[in-house]
């Protein structure tokens, strides 16, 4: 397991580059990490989807499939493809400091 | 340093329950990764894309080696008979067992899951030759199908990319 520094703060995170301790994730580390995937700038759309996912993933102990954001967290596929472009089933999992996602669907 | 984007196609030939599933599946990964995804429906495949065959998509256990009693809890490698297989009813049977197991892991029907490719952005075509064959329109696909193209217009738009035959 290897470290690495976001805004300053030192976290833990696996090979892949996802955290592994969800509770050292802040809103900072978001935002850089949101920039370095190639998110961009935050806006409150996206906020809800990763809000969501650490709820979900606080509740199930696992991080949330596309289709369980797009079935329960109220967005639709298109707005989450549009808000994560290139790929929004590793992005957002990274981005929220959860681990890849485990499903397939 | 921009990556090109990965690309993949599925040729979807198959019109059985079972076989509908390896594309949808894998191409929504795909496209949850980043990958551009395009789908072409050739033969069979159509009924996937087929208004009124959607819905309506089966498996039959004649003569279907793979489909063993242990889908129902038998344990062991006990078949069913084709002697069986064949009866009414049966194909009918399979394919509610099969569609079970699938809620079960709340997987999505076949017509909801094209819907969330569409949606996420996969490009999907029917084949010219089979919709002659077949004599249909484009009117008779889901919305979705972007259009009915040759074999020729499949191999230069999947140019660089993954084609995988289902």
């Amino acid at each position: 397991m290897a470290t690495r520094v976001i805004c300053g703060k030192t976290v833990q995170v696996n090979d892949e580059g996802f955290m592994t301790d969800p509770s050292e994730w802040t809103k900072e580390i978001c935002e850089a990490l949101a920039i370095e995937e190639g998110v961009g700038e935050l806006t409150p759309a996206h906020w809800k989807v990763i809000e969501f996912c650490r709820q979900d993933a606080k509740a199930t102990g696992k991080a949330p499939t596309l289709r369980r954001i797009t079935s329960t967290a109220g967005v639709s596929t298109k707005d989450l493809f549009a808000l994560f472009p290139k790929g929004p089933a590793k992005k957002v999992a990274l981005m929220s400091g959860l681990g890849k996602p485990e499903g397939c669907v | 340093m921009a990556e090109e984007t990965r690309k993949v196609a599925f040729i979807c030939s198959k019109g059985n329950l079972d076989m509908a599933y390896p594309a949808l599946v894998m191409g929504w990964a795909a496209l949850g990764n980043g990958i551009d995804v395009t789908l072409f429906f050739t033969f069979w495949g159509m009924d996937m894309i087929r208004k009124d065959r959607v819905d309506h998509l089966e498996v039959p256990p004649l003569a279907n080696s793979s489909m063993k009693m242990s889908m129902m809890g038998v344990p062991g490698n006990v078949g069913i008979p084709n002697i069986m297989g064949m009866l009414p009813g049966m194909t009918a049977f399979a394919t509610k067992l099969m569609k079970d197991k699938m809620a079960k892991l709340e997987v999505p029907t076949v017509r909801e899951y094209l819907g969330m490719l569409c949606d996420a952005g996969a490009k999907m075509y029917a084949c010219k030759l089979s919709v002659d064959m077949f004599q249909l329109k484009q009117e008779d696909f889901i919305e979705g199908v972007q259009g009915i193209v040759t074999a020729g217009d499949f191999m230069d738009m999947t140019e660089g990319a993954q084609i995988i035959f289902i």
